[in-house]
Protein backbone atom coordinates (compact mmCIF):
# COMPACT_ATOMS: atom_id res chain seq x y z
CA UNK A 1 0.00 0.00 0.00
CA UNK A 2 3.22 2.17 0.60
CA UNK A 3 4.13 1.88 -2.68
CA UNK A 4 0.22 2.68 -4.36
CA UNK A 5 0.25 5.50 -1.98
CA UNK A 6 3.30 6.96 -3.33
CA UNK A 7 2.84 6.12 -6.83
CA UNK A 8 -0.86 7.91 -6.48
CA UNK A 9 0.91 11.39 -5.19
CA UNK A 10 3.28 11.25 -8.43
CA UNK A 11 -0.08 11.10 -10.21
CA UNK A 12 -1.34 13.58 -8.38
CA UNK A 13 1.48 15.97 -8.97
CA UNK A 14 1.86 14.73 -12.32
CA UNK A 15 -2.22 16.45 -12.36
CA UNK A 16 -1.11 19.70 -11.66
CA UNK A 17 1.77 20.00 -13.59
CA UNK A 18 -0.90 19.01 -16.49
CA UNK A 19 -3.07 21.64 -14.86
CA UNK A 20 -0.06 24.27 -14.75
CA UNK A 21 0.54 23.07 -18.74
CA UNK A 22 -3.08 23.44 -19.65
CA UNK A 23 -2.89 27.85 -18.00
CA UNK A 24 0.13 28.26 -19.81
CA UNK A 25 -1.67 27.04 -23.46
CA UNK A 26 -4.38 29.56 -22.29
CA UNK A 27 -2.59 32.49 -21.34
CA UNK A 28 0.02 32.44 -24.20
CA UNK A 29 -3.29 32.05 -26.10
CA UNK A 30 -2.38 29.04 -27.78
CA UNK A 31 -5.26 26.78 -27.66
CA UNK A 32 -5.49 26.63 -31.65
CA UNK A 33 -1.92 26.46 -32.35
CA UNK A 34 -2.43 22.65 -33.53
CA UNK A 35 -5.36 22.64 -35.50
CA UNK A 36 -5.97 19.17 -35.62
CA UNK A 37 -7.08 16.66 -32.86
CA UNK A 38 -5.49 13.59 -31.65
CA UNK A 39 -3.27 14.53 -34.57
CA UNK A 40 -0.99 17.04 -34.41
CA UNK A 41 -0.42 18.15 -37.78
CA UNK A 42 -1.33 14.86 -39.48
CA UNK A 43 1.48 13.30 -37.10
CA UNK A 44 0.50 11.05 -34.91
CA UNK A 45 0.67 12.82 -31.18
CA UNK A 46 4.30 10.83 -30.09
CA UNK A 47 5.80 11.32 -33.46
CA UNK A 48 5.28 15.06 -33.86
CA UNK A 49 9.21 16.42 -34.43
CA UNK A 50 10.13 17.49 -31.18
CA UNK A 51 12.00 20.44 -33.62
CA UNK A 52 8.77 21.51 -34.33
CA UNK A 53 7.47 22.66 -31.19
CA UNK A 54 7.71 26.03 -31.59
CA UNK A 55 6.03 29.15 -30.54
CA UNK A 56 2.08 28.13 -29.60
CA UNK A 57 2.97 24.37 -30.64
CA UNK A 58 5.38 23.78 -27.54
CA UNK A 59 2.53 24.61 -25.39
CA UNK A 60 -0.49 22.99 -26.85
CA UNK A 61 1.30 20.10 -28.06
CA UNK A 62 3.08 19.91 -24.70
CA UNK A 63 0.12 19.63 -23.02
CA UNK A 64 -1.18 17.13 -25.03
CA UNK A 65 1.95 14.72 -24.01
CA UNK A 66 1.44 15.69 -20.29
CA UNK A 67 -1.87 14.93 -20.81
CA UNK A 68 -1.05 11.45 -22.42
CA UNK A 69 1.40 10.30 -20.05
CA UNK A 70 -1.16 11.67 -17.08
CA UNK A 71 -3.98 9.39 -18.74
CA UNK A 72 -1.38 6.53 -19.00
CA UNK A 73 -0.77 7.16 -15.22
CA UNK A 74 -4.91 7.14 -14.50
CA UNK A 75 -5.04 3.96 -16.18
CA UNK A 76 -2.26 2.11 -13.79
CA UNK A 77 -3.71 3.96 -11.14
CA UNK A 78 -7.11 2.39 -11.25
CA UNK A 79 -5.28 -1.06 -12.19
CA UNK A 80 -3.30 -0.78 -9.42
CA UNK A 81 -6.19 0.22 -6.92
CA UNK A 82 -8.33 -2.43 -8.38
CA UNK A 83 -5.67 -5.13 -7.58
CA UNK A 84 -4.36 -4.25 -4.31
CA UNK A 85 -7.41 -2.24 -2.07
CA UNK A 86 -9.60 -4.07 -0.38
CA UNK A 87 -12.04 -1.38 -0.10
CA UNK A 88 -14.68 -1.38 -3.00
CA UNK A 89 -15.33 2.40 -2.73
CA UNK A 90 -11.73 3.52 -3.26
CA UNK A 91 -11.61 1.33 -6.09
CA UNK A 92 -14.90 2.50 -7.69
CA UNK A 93 -12.93 5.86 -7.18
CA UNK A 94 -9.92 5.35 -8.98
CA UNK A 95 -11.80 4.48 -12.07
CA UNK A 96 -14.25 7.38 -12.08
CA UNK A 97 -10.85 9.49 -11.64
CA UNK A 98 -9.78 7.59 -15.04
CA UNK A 99 -13.01 7.82 -16.66
CA UNK A 100 -12.71 11.36 -15.95
CA UNK A 101 -9.31 12.00 -17.02
CA UNK A 102 -10.69 9.88 -20.37
CA UNK A 103 -13.57 12.66 -20.24
CA UNK A 104 -10.97 15.45 -19.88
CA UNK A 105 -9.17 14.30 -23.09
CA UNK A 106 -12.18 14.16 -25.25
CA UNK A 107 -13.43 18.22 -24.15
CA UNK A 108 -9.59 18.86 -24.81
CA UNK A 109 -10.19 17.56 -28.35
CA UNK A 110 -13.64 18.90 -28.83
CA UNK A 111 -12.62 22.17 -28.18
CA UNK A 112 -10.21 22.52 -30.46
CA UNK A 113 -12.03 20.88 -33.30
CA UNK A 114 -14.74 23.82 -32.57
CA UNK A 115 -12.67 26.58 -32.00
CA UNK A 116 -12.73 26.92 -28.24
CA UNK A 117 -16.40 27.23 -27.53
CA UNK A 118 -16.73 28.63 -24.34
CA UNK A 119 -18.79 26.17 -22.64
CA UNK A 120 -16.38 23.18 -23.63
CA UNK A 121 -13.41 25.09 -22.39
CA UNK A 122 -14.70 26.32 -19.19
CA UNK A 123 -16.33 22.29 -18.73
CA UNK A 124 -12.53 21.21 -19.80
CA UNK A 125 -11.33 23.61 -17.26
CA UNK A 126 -13.77 23.03 -14.73
CA UNK A 127 -13.40 18.75 -14.73
CA UNK A 128 -9.64 19.02 -14.58
CA UNK A 129 -10.05 20.64 -10.82
CA UNK A 130 -11.90 17.65 -9.97
CA UNK A 131 -9.49 15.03 -11.80
CA UNK A 132 -6.74 17.17 -9.58
CA UNK A 133 -8.99 16.74 -6.30
CA UNK A 134 -9.31 12.87 -7.27
CA UNK A 135 -6.24 11.97 -7.17
CA UNK A 136 -5.09 13.78 -4.35
CA UNK A 137 -8.16 12.16 -2.23
CA UNK A 138 -7.08 9.22 -3.64
CA UNK A 139 -3.31 9.78 -2.22
CA UNK A 140 -5.01 10.77 1.29
CA UNK A 141 -7.18 7.41 1.02
CA UNK A 142 -4.05 5.16 0.72
CA UNK A 143 -1.62 7.24 3.35
CA UNK A 144 -0.75 5.33 6.43
CA UNK A 145 -1.94 7.89 9.06
CA UNK A 146 -6.03 7.61 7.19
CA UNK A 147 -5.58 3.50 6.56
CA UNK A 148 -3.93 2.25 9.94
CA UNK A 149 -4.64 5.70 12.58
CA UNK A 150 -7.64 5.82 14.76
CA UNK A 151 -9.97 8.62 13.25
CA UNK A 152 -11.10 10.47 16.58
CA UNK A 153 -14.85 12.17 15.29
CA UNK A 154 -14.57 15.96 14.96
CA UNK A 155 -17.79 16.53 17.33
CA UNK A 156 -17.74 20.02 15.56
CA UNK A 157 -20.54 20.46 13.42
CA UNK A 158 -19.56 24.51 12.64
CA UNK A 159 -16.72 23.13 11.21
CA UNK A 160 -17.79 20.67 9.03
CA UNK A 161 -20.32 22.88 7.15
CA UNK A 162 -17.39 25.25 6.99
CA UNK A 163 -15.31 22.95 4.91
CA UNK A 164 -17.96 21.72 2.71
CA UNK A 165 -18.96 25.80 2.17
CA UNK A 166 -15.46 26.83 1.46
CA UNK A 167 -15.00 23.82 -0.96
CA UNK A 168 -18.14 24.77 -2.95
CA UNK A 169 -16.75 28.43 -2.45
CA UNK A 170 -13.78 27.80 -3.71
CA UNK A 171 -14.79 25.45 -6.69
CA UNK A 172 -17.28 28.37 -7.93
CA UNK A 173 -14.47 30.79 -8.03
CA UNK A 174 -12.08 28.46 -10.47
CA UNK A 175 -15.49 28.25 -12.34
CA UNK A 176 -15.78 31.91 -12.25
CA UNK A 177 -12.34 32.45 -13.24
CA UNK A 178 -12.35 29.73 -16.03
CA UNK A 179 -15.69 31.80 -17.71
CA UNK A 180 -13.13 35.49 -17.56
CA UNK A 181 -10.63 33.22 -19.07
CA UNK A 182 -12.24 31.95 -21.64
CA UNK A 183 -14.50 34.78 -22.56
CA UNK A 184 -11.02 36.92 -22.50
CA UNK A 185 -12.70 39.44 -19.65
CA UNK A 186 -9.35 38.66 -17.74
CA UNK A 187 -8.67 42.64 -18.27
CA UNK A 188 -12.31 43.80 -18.86
CA UNK A 189 -11.81 45.82 -15.46
CA UNK A 190 -8.05 47.29 -15.97
CA UNK A 191 -7.09 48.64 -12.70
CA UNK A 192 -6.85 46.97 -9.23
CA UNK A 193 -7.84 47.03 -6.30
CA UNK A 194 -10.73 49.73 -8.13
CA UNK A 195 -13.20 49.32 -10.76
CA UNK A 196 -12.36 51.97 -13.40
CA UNK A 197 -11.53 54.16 -10.02
CA UNK A 198 -14.89 52.90 -8.13
CA UNK A 199 -15.37 50.47 -5.74
CA UNK A 200 -18.09 49.24 -8.08
CA UNK A 201 -17.63 49.61 -11.45
CA UNK A 202 -19.91 52.69 -13.31
CA UNK A 203 -20.88 51.05 -16.21
CA UNK A 204 -21.44 47.39 -16.88
CA UNK A 205 -21.43 44.66 -19.69
CA UNK A 206 -20.96 40.73 -19.56
CA UNK A 207 -16.98 40.92 -19.53
CA UNK A 208 -16.93 43.62 -17.13
CA UNK A 209 -19.81 41.36 -14.95
CA UNK A 210 -18.15 38.31 -14.59
CA UNK A 211 -14.57 39.65 -13.69
CA UNK A 212 -16.37 41.80 -11.00
CA UNK A 213 -17.99 38.75 -9.81
CA UNK A 214 -14.53 36.99 -10.09
CA UNK A 215 -12.98 39.91 -7.94
CA UNK A 216 -16.11 39.62 -5.51
CA UNK A 217 -15.89 35.92 -5.23
CA UNK A 218 -11.95 36.23 -4.23
CA UNK A 219 -13.10 38.30 -1.70
CA UNK A 220 -15.75 35.95 -0.15
CA UNK A 221 -13.23 32.62 -1.16
CA UNK A 222 -10.42 34.48 1.05
CA UNK A 223 -13.15 35.28 4.39
CA UNK A 224 -14.11 31.82 4.04
CA UNK A 225 -10.88 30.59 4.18
CA UNK A 226 -10.08 32.29 6.91
CA UNK A 227 -12.80 31.66 8.71
CA UNK A 228 -12.15 27.91 7.93
CA UNK A 229 -8.68 27.43 9.09
CA UNK A 230 -9.10 30.18 11.93
CA UNK A 231 -11.41 27.68 13.35
CA UNK A 232 -9.00 25.33 13.14
CA UNK A 233 -6.10 26.88 14.69
CA UNK A 234 -8.94 28.03 17.87
CA UNK A 235 -10.35 25.26 18.18
CA UNK A 236 -8.38 22.38 17.04
CA UNK A 237 -4.88 23.55 17.25
CA UNK A 238 -3.97 20.20 18.85
CA UNK A 239 -4.87 18.22 15.73
CA UNK A 240 -1.49 18.57 13.45
CA UNK A 241 -3.08 17.55 10.87
CA UNK A 242 -5.79 20.01 10.80
CA UNK A 243 -3.34 22.71 11.84
CA UNK A 244 -1.14 22.12 8.78
CA UNK A 245 -3.66 22.51 6.80
CA UNK A 246 -4.94 25.48 8.17
CA UNK A 247 -1.56 27.12 7.51
CA UNK A 248 -1.20 25.89 4.19
CA UNK A 249 -4.61 27.37 3.48
CA UNK A 250 -3.93 31.02 4.92
CA UNK A 251 -0.51 31.06 3.09
CA UNK A 252 -2.28 29.30 -0.52
CA UNK A 253 -4.62 32.03 -0.09
CA UNK A 254 -2.48 34.74 0.59
CA UNK A 255 -0.63 33.84 -2.60
CA UNK A 256 -3.62 33.32 -4.66
CA UNK A 257 -5.04 36.67 -4.33
CA UNK A 258 -1.91 38.17 -4.29
CA UNK A 259 -1.36 36.90 -7.95
CA UNK A 260 -5.04 37.54 -8.99
CA UNK A 261 -3.97 41.15 -8.08
CA UNK A 262 -0.54 41.23 -10.05
CA UNK A 263 -2.70 38.92 -13.51
CA UNK A 264 -4.77 42.43 -13.44
CA UNK A 265 -1.90 44.71 -12.96
CA UNK A 266 0.96 42.80 -15.08
CA UNK A 267 -1.43 43.06 -17.76
CA UNK A 268 -1.94 39.11 -17.82
CA UNK A 269 1.60 38.38 -18.23
CA UNK A 270 2.31 34.67 -19.19
CA UNK A 271 4.32 33.57 -15.43
CA UNK A 272 1.65 34.93 -13.30
CA UNK A 273 -1.57 34.53 -14.82
CA UNK A 274 -0.23 30.46 -15.15
CA UNK A 275 0.93 30.51 -11.83
CA UNK A 276 -2.55 31.86 -10.47
CA UNK A 277 -4.61 29.22 -11.84
CA UNK A 278 -2.34 26.59 -10.70
CA UNK A 279 -2.27 28.23 -7.24
CA UNK A 280 -6.28 28.00 -7.40
CA UNK A 281 -6.10 24.18 -7.97
CA UNK A 282 -3.90 23.90 -5.02
CA UNK A 283 -6.32 25.77 -2.87
CA UNK A 284 -9.29 24.02 -3.68
CA UNK A 285 -7.24 20.48 -3.37
CA UNK A 286 -5.89 21.71 0.06
CA UNK A 287 -9.67 22.43 1.20
CA UNK A 288 -11.09 19.19 0.04
CA UNK A 289 -8.34 17.50 1.97
CA UNK A 290 -9.20 19.60 4.87
CA UNK A 291 -12.86 18.70 4.85
CA UNK A 292 -12.05 15.08 4.18
CA UNK A 293 -10.29 14.74 7.84
CA UNK A 294 -12.98 16.50 9.60
CA UNK A 295 -15.23 14.45 8.12
CA UNK A 296 -13.10 11.37 8.21
CA UNK A 297 -14.93 9.74 10.91
CA UNK A 298 -17.79 9.36 8.09
CA UNK A 299 -15.69 7.01 6.19
CA UNK A 300 -16.54 3.18 6.67
CA UNK A 301 -12.88 1.97 6.36
CA UNK A 302 -11.62 3.58 9.43
CA UNK A 303 -11.57 2.42 12.64
CA UNK A 304 -13.26 4.94 15.23
CA UNK A 305 -12.63 5.38 18.81
CA UNK A 306 -15.04 6.16 20.91
CA UNK A 307 -13.85 9.78 22.33
CA UNK A 308 -12.48 13.10 20.61
CA UNK A 309 -8.79 12.84 21.66
CA UNK A 310 -6.22 14.04 19.57
CA UNK A 311 -4.67 12.45 16.92
CA UNK A 312 -0.94 11.44 17.45
CA UNK A 313 1.15 14.07 16.21
CA UNK A 314 3.01 11.58 13.80
CA UNK A 315 -0.85 11.00 11.92
CA UNK A 316 -0.25 14.20 9.02
CA UNK A 317 -2.15 14.30 5.94
CA UNK A 318 -0.09 11.33 3.45
CA UNK A 319 2.51 10.82 6.43
CA UNK A 320 5.24 7.89 6.62
CA UNK B 1 -62.62 -9.60 -68.54
CA UNK B 2 -62.88 -8.23 -71.95
CA UNK B 3 -61.33 -6.31 -74.40
CA UNK B 4 -64.26 -2.78 -74.24
CA UNK B 5 -64.22 -3.69 -70.60
CA UNK B 6 -60.32 -3.37 -70.38
CA UNK B 7 -60.31 0.02 -72.21
CA UNK B 8 -63.25 1.59 -70.38
CA UNK B 9 -60.81 0.58 -66.93
CA UNK B 10 -58.06 2.24 -68.44
CA UNK B 11 -60.20 5.10 -69.65
CA UNK B 12 -61.37 5.94 -65.72
CA UNK B 13 -58.23 5.47 -64.53
CA UNK B 14 -56.39 7.79 -66.87
CA UNK B 15 -59.63 10.56 -66.33
CA UNK B 16 -58.90 9.74 -62.38
CA UNK B 17 -55.01 10.54 -62.72
CA UNK B 18 -55.61 13.62 -65.37
CA UNK B 19 -58.34 14.87 -62.47
CA UNK B 20 -56.10 14.59 -59.60
CA UNK B 21 -53.09 15.28 -61.09
CA UNK B 22 -54.23 17.93 -64.14
CA UNK B 23 -56.30 20.70 -65.18
CA UNK B 24 -54.75 22.65 -61.77
CA UNK B 25 -52.91 26.54 -62.19
CA UNK B 26 -50.05 27.00 -64.76
CA UNK B 27 -47.83 26.55 -61.51
CA UNK B 28 -44.06 27.22 -62.49
CA UNK B 29 -41.81 24.25 -62.36
CA UNK B 30 -39.60 24.03 -59.44
CA UNK B 31 -36.31 25.08 -59.75
CA UNK B 32 -33.58 26.90 -57.90
CA UNK B 33 -33.35 30.44 -57.55
CA UNK B 34 -31.07 31.53 -59.93
CA UNK B 35 -28.34 34.62 -59.21
CA UNK B 36 -29.11 37.48 -60.90
CA UNK B 37 -27.48 38.34 -63.52
CA UNK B 38 -24.26 40.95 -63.36
CA UNK B 39 -24.97 44.35 -64.31
CA UNK B 40 -22.34 45.64 -66.89
CA UNK B 41 -21.04 49.18 -65.68
CA UNK B 42 -20.85 51.28 -68.60
CA UNK B 43 -17.42 52.48 -69.07
CA UNK B 44 -18.36 55.23 -71.03
CA UNK B 45 -20.00 56.65 -68.08
CA UNK B 46 -18.40 55.50 -65.05
CA UNK B 47 -16.46 57.51 -62.71
CA UNK B 48 -13.80 57.44 -60.14
CA UNK B 49 -12.85 57.66 -56.90
CA UNK B 50 -9.31 58.42 -56.00
CA UNK B 51 -8.06 59.68 -52.57
CA UNK B 52 -5.46 59.53 -49.92
CA UNK B 53 -5.56 58.80 -46.18
CA UNK B 54 -3.86 60.94 -43.79
CA UNK B 55 -2.85 60.32 -40.18
CA UNK B 56 -2.97 63.24 -37.93
CA UNK B 57 -1.12 63.29 -34.73
CA UNK B 58 2.11 61.12 -33.24
CA UNK B 59 1.48 57.22 -33.40
CA UNK B 60 3.00 55.28 -30.97
CA UNK B 61 6.67 53.75 -32.32
CA UNK B 62 6.21 50.70 -34.07
CA UNK B 63 7.89 47.75 -31.46
CA UNK B 64 10.01 45.06 -32.40
CA UNK B 65 8.40 41.43 -32.68
CA UNK B 66 10.49 38.90 -30.79
CA UNK B 67 10.34 36.09 -32.59
CA UNK B 68 12.77 33.93 -30.81
CA UNK B 69 9.85 31.29 -30.01
CA UNK B 70 10.51 30.07 -33.61
CA UNK B 71 14.27 29.92 -34.70
CA UNK B 72 13.39 29.89 -38.31
CA UNK B 73 11.33 33.09 -38.11
CA UNK B 74 14.35 34.92 -36.50
CA UNK B 75 16.14 33.69 -39.58
CA UNK B 76 13.29 34.54 -42.17
CA UNK B 77 12.20 37.66 -41.10
CA UNK B 78 15.83 39.33 -40.76
CA UNK B 79 15.19 43.12 -40.10
CA UNK B 80 11.27 42.94 -41.13
CA UNK B 81 10.29 42.33 -36.99
CA UNK B 82 8.55 45.59 -36.68
CA UNK B 83 4.81 45.96 -35.80
CA UNK B 84 2.85 47.09 -38.87
CA UNK B 85 -0.01 49.03 -36.55
CA UNK B 86 0.56 51.90 -38.01
CA UNK B 87 2.79 52.76 -41.82
CA UNK B 88 2.91 56.24 -42.00
CA UNK B 89 4.87 57.84 -44.47
CA UNK B 90 6.77 61.28 -43.52
CA UNK B 91 4.04 63.22 -45.37
CA UNK B 92 1.57 61.69 -42.48
CA UNK B 93 0.20 59.09 -45.23
CA UNK B 94 -1.31 56.35 -43.42
CA UNK B 95 -0.90 52.81 -45.45
CA UNK B 96 -3.21 49.56 -45.06
CA UNK B 97 -6.26 51.29 -44.47
CA UNK B 98 -8.97 49.40 -46.55
CA UNK B 99 -11.11 51.64 -48.24
CA UNK B 100 -14.66 50.58 -49.60
CA UNK B 101 -18.11 51.49 -51.17
CA UNK B 102 -20.32 50.83 -48.15
CA UNK B 103 -23.75 51.63 -49.94
CA UNK B 104 -24.78 53.48 -53.36
CA UNK B 105 -24.73 50.41 -55.31
CA UNK B 106 -28.84 49.53 -54.89
CA UNK B 107 -29.30 46.29 -56.46
CA UNK B 108 -26.57 45.72 -58.78
CA UNK B 109 -24.48 42.72 -59.29
CA UNK B 110 -21.03 41.63 -60.37
CA UNK B 111 -19.35 39.09 -61.36
CA UNK B 112 -16.85 36.46 -59.27
CA UNK B 113 -13.28 37.42 -60.06
CA UNK B 114 -12.13 33.71 -61.28
CA UNK B 115 -8.13 34.51 -60.62
CA UNK B 116 -7.64 33.75 -56.98
CA UNK B 117 -6.55 36.88 -54.02
CA UNK B 118 -2.92 35.16 -52.72
CA UNK B 119 -2.18 35.60 -49.08
CA UNK B 120 1.18 34.42 -48.25
CA UNK B 121 3.30 33.71 -45.07
CA UNK B 122 6.61 34.92 -45.19
CA UNK B 123 9.31 35.50 -42.93
CA UNK B 124 6.09 34.49 -40.58
CA UNK B 125 4.49 37.90 -41.52
CA UNK B 126 1.23 37.76 -43.66
CA UNK B 127 1.60 39.39 -46.92
CA UNK B 128 -0.68 41.54 -47.07
CA UNK B 129 -1.73 42.94 -44.36
CA UNK B 130 -4.45 43.85 -45.01
CA UNK B 131 -6.70 42.85 -48.55
CA UNK B 132 -9.94 42.61 -50.11
CA UNK B 133 -11.97 39.91 -51.64
CA UNK B 134 -15.42 39.11 -53.12
CA UNK B 135 -17.61 36.85 -51.77
CA UNK B 136 -17.55 33.43 -53.43
CA UNK B 137 -14.09 34.48 -55.07
CA UNK B 138 -11.02 32.13 -54.27
CA UNK B 139 -8.58 33.27 -51.46
CA UNK B 140 -5.21 30.69 -51.78
CA UNK B 141 -2.97 30.77 -48.29
CA UNK B 142 0.30 30.01 -49.31
CA UNK B 143 3.29 29.09 -46.57
CA UNK B 144 6.43 30.22 -47.75
CA UNK B 145 8.18 29.70 -44.70
CA UNK B 146 10.30 26.72 -43.80
CA UNK B 147 8.26 26.35 -40.72
CA UNK B 148 4.63 25.10 -39.96
CA UNK B 149 1.95 28.36 -39.37
CA UNK B 150 -1.72 27.43 -38.94
CA UNK B 151 -4.11 29.75 -40.62
CA UNK B 152 -7.17 30.88 -38.02
CA UNK B 153 -9.69 33.54 -39.57
CA UNK B 154 -12.38 34.42 -37.12
CA UNK B 155 -14.80 35.78 -38.95
CA UNK B 156 -18.56 36.78 -37.21
CA UNK B 157 -20.63 35.97 -40.50
CA UNK B 158 -18.16 33.63 -41.89
CA UNK B 159 -17.18 29.99 -40.98
CA UNK B 160 -14.70 30.14 -38.91
CA UNK B 161 -11.94 28.07 -39.98
CA UNK B 162 -8.11 27.12 -38.76
CA UNK B 163 -6.18 24.51 -40.33
CA UNK B 164 -2.67 23.89 -40.20
CA UNK B 165 0.36 24.06 -43.07
CA UNK B 166 2.98 22.18 -41.44
CA UNK B 167 5.01 21.97 -44.98
CA UNK B 168 6.81 25.16 -47.15
CA UNK B 169 5.16 25.43 -50.45
CA UNK B 170 1.47 24.53 -48.84
CA UNK B 171 -1.52 26.51 -50.23
CA UNK B 172 -4.94 25.85 -49.07
CA UNK B 173 -8.16 27.64 -51.25
CA UNK B 174 -11.12 28.86 -49.58
CA UNK B 175 -14.15 31.25 -50.09
CA UNK B 176 -16.00 33.29 -48.12
CA UNK B 177 -19.66 33.36 -48.01
CA UNK B 178 -21.12 36.44 -46.78
CA UNK B 179 -19.90 40.19 -46.45
CA UNK B 180 -18.02 40.90 -43.87
CA UNK B 181 -15.76 43.94 -43.44
CA UNK B 182 -13.27 42.82 -41.80
CA UNK B 183 -12.71 38.86 -41.14
CA UNK B 184 -9.46 38.81 -39.17
CA UNK B 185 -6.73 36.12 -39.90
CA UNK B 186 -4.30 35.27 -37.06
CA UNK B 187 -1.16 32.06 -36.60
CA UNK B 188 -1.42 30.80 -33.23
CA UNK B 189 1.62 29.33 -33.24
CA UNK B 190 3.04 32.85 -34.00
CA UNK B 191 1.00 34.95 -31.85
CA UNK B 192 2.18 38.05 -33.62
CA UNK B 193 1.01 37.34 -37.08
CA UNK B 194 -2.31 38.74 -38.12
CA UNK B 195 -4.38 39.99 -41.02
CA UNK B 196 -7.56 41.51 -42.14
CA UNK B 197 -9.63 40.99 -45.44
CA UNK B 198 -12.81 42.54 -46.23
CA UNK B 199 -15.07 40.67 -47.78
CA UNK B 200 -17.46 42.37 -50.15
CA UNK B 201 -20.02 41.69 -52.94
CA UNK B 202 -18.63 44.11 -55.22
CA UNK B 203 -15.10 44.95 -56.36
CA UNK B 204 -15.23 48.74 -55.22
CA UNK B 205 -12.49 48.70 -52.75
CA UNK B 206 -8.91 49.31 -52.26
CA UNK B 207 -5.90 49.68 -49.66
CA UNK B 208 -4.34 52.58 -48.94
CA UNK B 209 -0.50 52.04 -49.88
CA UNK B 210 2.87 54.34 -50.33
CA UNK B 211 1.74 57.40 -49.80
CA UNK B 212 -1.60 56.84 -48.58
CA UNK B 213 -3.15 56.85 -52.02
CA UNK B 214 -6.29 54.44 -52.84
CA UNK B 215 -8.80 54.15 -55.89
CA UNK B 216 -11.72 52.77 -56.86
CA UNK B 217 -12.29 52.45 -60.68
CA UNK B 218 -15.21 51.95 -62.69
CA UNK B 219 -18.06 53.41 -60.47
CA UNK B 220 -21.40 53.49 -62.10
CA UNK B 221 -22.51 57.66 -61.53
CA UNK B 222 -24.65 58.23 -58.47
CA UNK B 223 -24.45 58.70 -54.64
CA UNK B 224 -22.11 56.82 -52.80
CA UNK B 225 -21.30 56.15 -48.81
CA UNK B 226 -17.29 55.62 -48.66
CA UNK B 227 -15.99 53.70 -45.57
CA UNK B 228 -12.43 53.61 -44.83
CA UNK B 229 -11.01 51.26 -42.10
CA UNK B 230 -7.86 51.30 -40.05
CA UNK B 231 -7.26 48.37 -37.87
CA UNK B 232 -6.33 50.63 -34.86
CA UNK B 233 -8.14 54.01 -35.25
CA UNK B 234 -11.32 52.33 -36.87
CA UNK B 235 -14.05 53.81 -39.39
CA UNK B 236 -14.66 56.49 -40.80
CA UNK B 237 -17.22 57.50 -43.82
CA UNK B 238 -18.71 60.01 -46.40
CA UNK B 239 -20.99 60.63 -48.86
CA UNK B 240 -19.48 60.83 -52.23
CA UNK B 241 -21.54 61.91 -55.57
CA UNK B 242 -19.50 60.29 -58.46
CA UNK B 243 -20.99 61.98 -62.08
CA UNK B 244 -20.48 60.55 -65.36
CA UNK B 245 -16.88 60.45 -66.47
CA UNK B 246 -15.94 62.34 -63.25
CA UNK B 247 -12.94 61.44 -61.00
CA UNK B 248 -14.02 62.75 -57.34
CA UNK B 249 -11.30 63.28 -54.92
CA UNK B 250 -11.57 61.75 -51.15
CA UNK B 251 -9.28 62.22 -48.15
CA UNK B 252 -9.94 60.53 -45.15
CA UNK B 253 -8.28 62.33 -41.87
CA UNK B 254 -7.57 59.88 -39.05
CA UNK B 255 -6.29 60.97 -35.26
CA UNK B 256 -4.32 59.62 -33.22
CA UNK B 257 -3.55 61.06 -29.53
Amino acid sequence: MASLHRFTIFVATATLLLITAGALVTSTDSGLAVPDWPNTYGHFMFSFPLSKMVGGILYEHGHRLIASAVGILMIGLAVWFSRVDGRRWVRYLAWVALGAVILQGTLGGVTVLYFLPTPISVAHAGLAQLVFCLTVALALFTSPSWHTGTAAPIADRMLGRLTIGTVAMVYVQVLVGAIMRHTGAGLAIPDFPLAFGHLVPPEWSWPIAIHFGHRVGAVLVTLAVIATAGHVLVHHRHRLELRRLAWLLIGLVTVQFTLGALTVLSERQVGINTAHVATGAALLATVVLLTLLVHRHRFTDVPLSNTSVALPETSAVGGS
Amino acid sequence: MDVRKSWLLVSIMALVLTVACGGGSEAPAESEPEAPAATAVDSATAGNITGTVILEGTPPEAETIRMNADPVCTQEAGDNTSTEYYIVGDDGSLSNVFVYVKEGLGNRSFPTPSEPVMLDQNGCRYTPHVFGIQVGQTLTVSNGDPTLHNIHATPANNAEFNTGQPIEGMTYDTEFESVEVMVPFKCDVHGWMNAYVGVLDHPYFGVSGNGGAFALNTLPPGDYTIEAWHEMLGTQTQNVTVGENETVEVSFTFTVN
